[in-house]
């Protein structure tokens, strides 16, 4: 403050100036850059709540305002696609978790043969991801499911098994490092004093890797939601579809007609995802950035 | 660590005090019960299909469970055993099964056994014969199990896909002839006959043997309301192998192609699958119906996975640089704002962006080009545009979040003597900041792209792999990438199929997933680490 007085017109000028040129300008850019961002999702909720739920008839923001299209929702599959979804995806990840941690704590805490092998097989399966063999899933899917009609095409069930099929290739190596933080003395005087390596694993070892349990499932459990490729192969009744099938089947049929539905669908789903997303951003970076990477 | 508490303060350890099996014990002995039941349910129900592999390796792996989880041995086996079983059976396996299919025909036209495909090959040849009665025909079913009953001068038979049609006695008939009781077997109502489009199927699949004779022929029914008599103009002969046309008197013999083929050249449209050797790879690369469509696919799929790591990163990048800056205020919300994109699922902005694309009807046309109706989707350059800005809207936060993490962990001394020794922002940018960001993003962009080489959701909710390469006879298009045309040529959607092809080509997408990952290991040496 005391140099404020002292400064002559043309060094406040010249200090503006710079502010303008290092700072000012960042927020003329950071507009556009926000505009680029979120108008794709404004107009979205301006289409979800449009009455008309026509693609045509959305074209100017919040014209008028209505849940009509959130109510026809009802009239629709898609909160049994909700519900499939949630299921599918909180059994995937809670498969992924369970068997995921099991693997990493033998990985981390026991010595035996093969263990090398094993990691290095592991790493170099995962690499290859299942999508790809979607055809030889498609025709495992068919042979299992003359034998055992559960395992088959069509049932939810299947897919969740083919999702666990990926599970312990993309996860037990994130959790296998954080196992390995976990100091072995806990390990060793829980084994001195009785003990059994079941009573360790589930009553000391889980509650101190809760954090990173809740990255793999929430990585998981997003996989499985934006699934498309093998859910629509497997899934092939309407009422067994998840909601990357069903949405895909209104925007890819009848499009104009069933915009508003797709918007009012897209919102609902996507809260809870945002929700968590942001709140839990520091992980899911954290796990992204080392090695799974969301579309 | 409050074991290790307690541990000095507990008299005696829980070894001492052991009084029999705990809750451990108990709860293992009622999941292991669980899956017990389970696996013989499963055991049984592949017996009764008749499915022996299936059947063999569900034994083998009940067996181990109760060995591994009974045993005192095979301690870490307790813990890997279930997620081996899945990565076994629907990963691994599928991985070598593909590389398996890409090496034969399996596909329309080559399905199952050779027996399978002389069965198809009778039925399809099936005729009504000429100048038949036609019977008033009522559909029934015990237990899931469809059949017939016919009404041939008043005497109701009933009969099933397995048993032949046997006289029934208590049925009653209603004036037009057509069965409405039948003791034992419940009427399938007419109403729920045309409902239920399933059961419409298995209605016109159903062949009921009219005798144990198969030359007598079997009833079949159009419509669930009359049945008549086909028979097949071939025969099978089950010890050489081959089927003869009653009418013309051919004989159709198995080639080494999984084809039968009479001596003048015929072929039948059943076969069964047989090794072709490389002819599916050298089917891709020469064969001129596919060669042109996929090396175009081929290299728009590098093309796209290329240009979109460098777009996202860059618009990544760039804007980390600006806004890591903490003269900047508000960064809290604008973070929250950038990172909204990827936040929201990848594909509902795939749908999204589709209809904001669309060219009668879409906002970017209303809002930006004044009406001009660009084909956004349409036009094979447009639309490859659009794949790349939506794929930039939906992945830049990524790169944002990542290199605005890598900015804060540089040491900043370094650029500061760049900076003291006269370097210009440019200079300090190329030379200093972007090599060292390298070092912890590049295996990021290496597994990125190895993403966005197979992003099939992306391509397939945007443009569909459209618009149509012009006068291919394939099912691709300008925008397809290599995991997409799979998909259109794999015939898993319906359509015709070719699992032999597909698999080839995914083959070829596994060699290069696997040169790049090899790329990505040398940058992380994750080997080291185990």
């Amino acid at each position: 403050m005391t140099a404020t007085p002292t400064l002559t017109k043309s060094q406040a000028a010249s200090r503006r100036r710079r502010w303008l040129s290092e700072v000012g300008w960042k927020y003329p850019v950071a507009l556009i850059v926000v505009f680029y961002a979120a108008f794709p999702l404004v107009y979205a909720l301006s289409a979800s709540l449009d009455r008309s739920g026509s693609l045509s008839g959305s074209t100017t923001l919040f014209r008028n305002v209505s849940l009509d299209n959130y109510a026809a929702l009802g009239d629709t599959l898609f909160w049994t696609w909700v519900g499939n979804t949630l299921l599918v995806g909180g059994s995937a990840a809670f498969g992924a978790v369970m068997m995921g941690a099991a693997a990493a704590y033998a990985f981390s805490r026991f010595r035996f043969r093969g263990r090398r092998a094993s990691l290095t097989t592991l790493l170099i399966v995962q690499m290859f991801p299942q999508t790809v063999a979607f055809v030889a899933v498609f025709l495992l899917l068919i042979t299992l499911g003359e034998a055992v009609p559960l395992l088959g095409i069509n049932s939810k069930v299947a897919l969740i098994c083919v999702y666990l099929g990926g599970a312990l290739g993309a996860n037990t190596f994130l959790m296998y490092g954080f196992f390995n933080t976990i100091p072995i003395e806990i390990d060793e005087a829980a084994r001195i004093d009785g003990a059994s390596h079941a009573q360790t694993y589930w009553q000391l070892i889980m509650p101190l890797v809760v954090p990173i349990l809740a990255v793999v499932g929430l990585l998981a459990f997003i996989a499985a939601f934006g699934d498309f490729i093998l859910a629509k192969i497997v899934l092939t009744g309407e009422g067994n579809w998840t909601l990357a099938v069903g949405m895909y089947q209104w925007v890819s049929n009848q499009l104009t007609s069933r915009w508003g539905l797709f918007a009012a669908g897209a919102m609902i789903a996507s809260l809870p995802v945002l929700a968590l997303f942001l709140s839990l951003q520091r992980y899911i970076v954290g796990g992204l950035s080392s090695g799974s990477v969301k579309g | 660590m409050s074991v290790t508490h307690e541990a000095g303060t507990r008299p005696e350890s829980h070894a001492r005090t052991w009084s029999g099996p705990g809750w451990g014990f108990i709860a293992k002995l009622v999941i292991m019960m669980v899956i017990n039941a389970i696996g013989v349910l499963a055991i049984f129900s592949a017996y009764n299909a008749g499915s022996w592999v299936v059947l063999a390796v569900l034994v083998v792996l009940l067996a181990a469970a109760d060995w591994i989880y009974f045993s005192r041995r095979a301690l870490p086996l307790k813990y890997l055993y279930p997620g081996l079983v899945f990565l076994a059976v629907f990963q691994m396996f599928t991985l070598l099964y593909t590389g398996y299919v890409a090496f034969t025909n399996y596909g329309t036209g080559h399905l199952g056994s050779m027996e399978q495909a002389a069965d198809a090959a009778l039925i399809q040849a099936e005729r009504r014969v000429e100048d038949s009665p036609t019977y008033p025909l009522a559909v029934v079913r015990e237990d899931g199990e469809l059949g017939f009953a016919i009404t041939n001068d008043g005497v109701v038979s009933v009969g099933t896909a397995e048993d032949p049609l046997e006289p029934v006695s208590g049925a009653a008939i209603d004036d037009a002839g057509t069965p409405v009781q039948v003791p034992g077997w419940e009427v399938v109502p007419r109403a729920e006959l045309f409902t239920d489009t399933a059961l419409q199927e298995r209605v016109v699949d159903l062949r009921v043997p009219v005798s144990d004779d198969a030359a007598d022929g079997s009833i079949r029914t159009r419509e669930g309301s009359s049945g008549a008599i086909y028979t097949s103009s071939l025969t099978w002969d089950p010890a050489a192998q081959t089927l003869t046309d009653t009418e013309t008197g051919a004989v159709y013999s198995p080639d080494d192609r999984g084809s039968f083929v009479s001596p003048s050249g015929d072929r039948l449209a059943a076969g069964w699958y047989v090794p072709v050797g490389f002819d599916n790879f050298v089917r891709a690369f020469t064969d001129t119906a596919y060669a042109g469509p996929l090396l175009q696919v081929t290299l728009w799929t590098f093309a796209f996975g290329i240009l979109t790591v460098l777009t996202s990163f860059g618009v990544g990048l760039l804007l980390a640089m600006i806004y890591n800056d903490s003269r900047v205020r508000g960064q809290k919300v604008l973070r929250t704002v950038l990172i909204l994109p990827y936040a929201f699922p990848a594909f509902m902005s795939a749908l999204l962006w589709r209809g904001m694309l669309n060219s009668e009807f879409g906002v970017i046309n209303e809002w930006f080009f004044f009406g001009a109706g660009l084909d956004w989707l349409s036009d094979p350059w447009l639309a490859k545009f659009s794949i790349l800005w939506v794929n930039l809207w939906l992945s830049y936060p990524y790169w944002f979040l990542v290199t605005t993490g890598a900015l804060q962990a540089l040491p900043t001394d370094v650029t500061e003597a760049a900076r003291i020794d006269g370097a210009g922002r440019w200079r300090q940018f190329s030379s200093i900041t972007l090599p060292l960001l390298m070092v912890s993003t590049a295996p990021l962009a290496i597994a990125s792209f190895a993403f966005n080489f197979n992003n099939f959701t992306i391509i397939f909710m945007l443009t569909g792999g459209g618009p149509a390469f012009p006068g291919a006879s394939v099912p691709l298009g300008a925008t397809d990438i290599l995991i997409s045309a799979i998909y259109q040529i794999s015939g898993v959607a319906g359509g015709r199929a070719d699992y032999g092809l597909a698999s080839a080509l995914s083959i070829i997408v596994f060699i290069v997933i696997g040169i790049i990952s090899a790329l990505a290991f040398r940058q992380t040496r994750k080997l080291e680490e185990i």
